[in-house]
């Protein structure tokens, strides 16, 4: 990996961060109604996008992939106008929460159907076997945390694509909490990744807040994925420095000290640290790549803020197929 | 015209729809060598492959959910569910999530997909093989629920609901798989989804019904023909969405209407049916819209006597109507 992909990956984290932020400050002054916070998990996002083709792969997320957003070219502004529910968000037409919905296809396939965690894991097994059945080589990445490793649907999703040697990756941002239950409570393992075994695929335990080593495991895994192999599960450890939404107070359930030491490490400034010392960056760069993330993410905000919110005129459409029976459009 | 069962149209329409349309493919539990408990997949491993006719873990969710998957990637997979009695851990994919495809995201994404489901009773399966399970899935715009009554118009709305770009509930009742015969052209076509039909004409009472049950209200209007009572027989094959201008023409004609069905009484398709009769055509009606339903009781018992207790039949849906006719 270069010092221009390092910088590239850090632009992205730093940008990510600033917009974030913006977006639960906007929460906070009552503009913005809910916010899944993506703070903390901006390395490993970043490190498995760059590791894949946005282009060719098919990424199935789940609500707190605003870094992978990014990653993927989905731009401040678009994200904004759905946090902001206006006209113009590229997913749902805000008629579903913020990231959730579907990129158009021709542009990125980008998928989070709902808010009901796991579901999406078969799904991306569906995609996947669909793409093996048609001969066309793709990865489809299935992203979860790890509340959703206790669903049965998790277990269901990975037993059939190794049975199938279906080129998926299954990539766990595992925050170590399910909204405010903690690993001990979920789990009585002590690596989610440790599970793969049980299916017959290589599980691959990571530092999420090192991007280079995500962008390997997840670069392996796609290999594997693509040559026909099977499925990788990868699990990135991060924490969340924000509560679970913007509806959620960390503060009854993680202890004062937890709170405090989890933001030791904030993998933002470690990164830059890492690009000073290897003098890919100096004040020079950092200021502009901090101030072209502010610049660009205050404008996005006026420019959401002005946008109109989408008026119910199409309300009754998309409910079944144009012309066929029960279309009310 | 050859005269075929249900489950013979069902496999006609399974097999001609995979040689027409490559992305059409199968998934399921015991749908390859063994051709499925009912055997409607029989034989169809052996023309297609176990690359189109894929035999799943004893899974549910799975079969919804890769179906679904592999649906908005752009096939067109026909899945079965065993016994409509296990379909529960597949809500959470269909009704939760394949119905909202389409508009949750902004039609940018859709779910081409036909769940094929062997329903209801008199078979003697008992609690858990012999469930009414239509009304979960009829409740939720962006379903489509079909549920034909004869092997004309099963195979032809299994092929409507292949081709169909949204997510269908495809309800096969399990008695009529060898127990109803019909003629079926042996050439292609097709039945619409979304349109009722006039079974038996009559003048007298409206009946409206479907799947297995509709056969006894059948039964039912031969008997009181003897009697001077003429019946008409509305069969819905539609449950969602439902032909109220076909129910509310014969109910304006005959102004007397009962719905008949397995599935019990209280929130079933018959308490939609006789709204929508009173919302349109109270002014038409000379009698009460009657209903004769399954029992308010959790499932089917599985000993003789105690199922037939269950069970709508000829006898009882006679009664019924000769109650509905004097009135």
């Amino acid at each position: 990996m270069t010092d221009a992909d390092l910088l590239e990956m850090y632009r992205t984290m730093v940008l990510s961060r600033t917009l974030d932020q913006r977006i639960w400050q906007m929460n906070r002054q009552g503009r913005a109604a809910i916010v899944a916070s993506a703070q903390g998990h901006e390395a490993a996002q970043v490190g498995a996008i760059r590791a894949l083709d946005p282009e060719r792969d098919r990424f199935y997320i789940y609500y707190r992939e605003l870094t992978t957003m990014l990653a993927l070219g989905i731009t401040p502004l678009e994200l904004l106008l759905g946090f902001l529910a206006k006209d113009g968000e590229p997913l749902s037409g805000a008629r579903q929460f913020p990231l959730h919905g579907a990129i158009d296809r021709s542009r990125r396939d980008i998928v989070s159907f709902s808010n009901v965690v796991a579901t999406q894991l078969l799904q991306a097994v569906g995609v996947a076997l669909a793409d093996k059945m048609r001969g066309e080589k793709r990865v489809t990445v299935a992203y979860f945390g790890d509340g959703a490793s206790s669903m049965g649907e998790t277990h269901e999703a990975m037993n059939f694509a190794s049975i199938h040697h279906l080129p998926v990756i299954f990539f766990c941002e595992n925050n170590k909490y399910a909204t405010s239950v903690p690993l001990s409570r979920q789990m009585n393992i002590e690596s989610i990744a440790a599970r793969a075994d049980g299916y017959g695929m290589p599980g691959i335990e990571i530092d999420g807040f090192d991007p280079v080593a995500v962008y390997e495991a997840v670069g392996a895994a796609a290999i594997r994925a693509l040559s026909g192999d099977g499925p990788t599960l990868v699990e990135a450890v991060v924490e969340r420095f924000l509560p679970h939404t913007s509806d959620d107070d960390d503060t009854r359930y993680r202890p004062p000290e937890e709170l405090e030491d989890i933001r030791k490490f904030d993998p933002i400034p470690a990164m830059e640290k890492l690009l000073r010392s290897s003098g890919a960056l100096d004040d020079a760069l950092d200021d502009e790549i901090k101030g072209s993330a502010q610049k660009i993410v205050n404008q996005a905000t006026e420019d959401a803020e002005n946008a109109p919110f989408p008026e119910p005129h199409d309300f009754y459409e998309q409910v079944y197929a144009p012309g066929s029976p029960g279309d009310q459009s | 015209m050859p005269e075929i069962t249900v489950i013979e149209a069902v496999r006609a329409a399974l097999r001609e729809e995979m040689e027409r349309d490559p992305t059409v493919f199968m998934l399921g539990e015991d749908i390859g060598k063994r051709g499925g408990v009912f055997l409607a997949t029989d034989g169809l491993i052996e023309q297609f492959g176990e690359e189109r006719v894929i035999d799943t873990p004893l899974a549910e969710a799975s079969i919804g959910g890769i179906a679904l998957g592999a649906a908005v990637n752009g096939m067109r997979p026909v899945a079965e569910i065993e016994f409509a009695d296990f379909i529960w851990p597949a809500v959470n994919q269909i009704i939760g999530e394949a119905a909202r495809v389409r508009y949750g995201t902004h039609g940018r994404r859709t779910a081409p997909l036909v769940l094929r489901v062997p329903y209801g009773g008199g078979v003697r399966g008992g609690l858990f093989h012999s469930q009414s399970i239509e009304v979960a899935f009829a409740h939720q715009p962006g379903l489509k629920v079909v549920a034909p009554a004869t092997p004309y118009d099963a195979k032809g709305l299994l092929k409507s609901a292949i081709r169909d770009d949204d997510p269908v509930i495809f309800l096969e009742h399990k008695r009529t798989y060898r127990l109803v015969k019909g003629d079926v052209p042996d050439g292609e076509y097709t039945v619409p989804i979304g349109v009722a039909e006039v079974k038996r004409a009559g003048s007298d009472v409206t009946v409206v019904s479907y799947g297995l049950v509709l056969h006894y209200c059948l039964e039912a209007a031969a008997t009181l023909a003897e009697e001077g009572i003429d019946v008409e027989v509305v069969d819905l094959r539609t449950l969602r969405p439902l032909d109220t201008d076909t129910v509310l023409a014969s109910v304006r004609k005959t102004s007397k209407a009962m719905i008949v069905h397995e599935d019990t009484k209280a929130g079933g398709i018959g308490g939609e049916i006789a709204a929508v009769i009173a919302e349109y055509a109270f002014e038409d009606l000379d009698a009460p819209v009657m209903r004769v339903a399954g029992p308010e009781v959790p499932a089917m018992p599985f000993s003789p006597l105690l199922e037939a207790e269950f069970m709508p039949s000829p006898e009882k849906i006679a009664a019924a109507i000769r109650k509905l006719a004097a009135y």
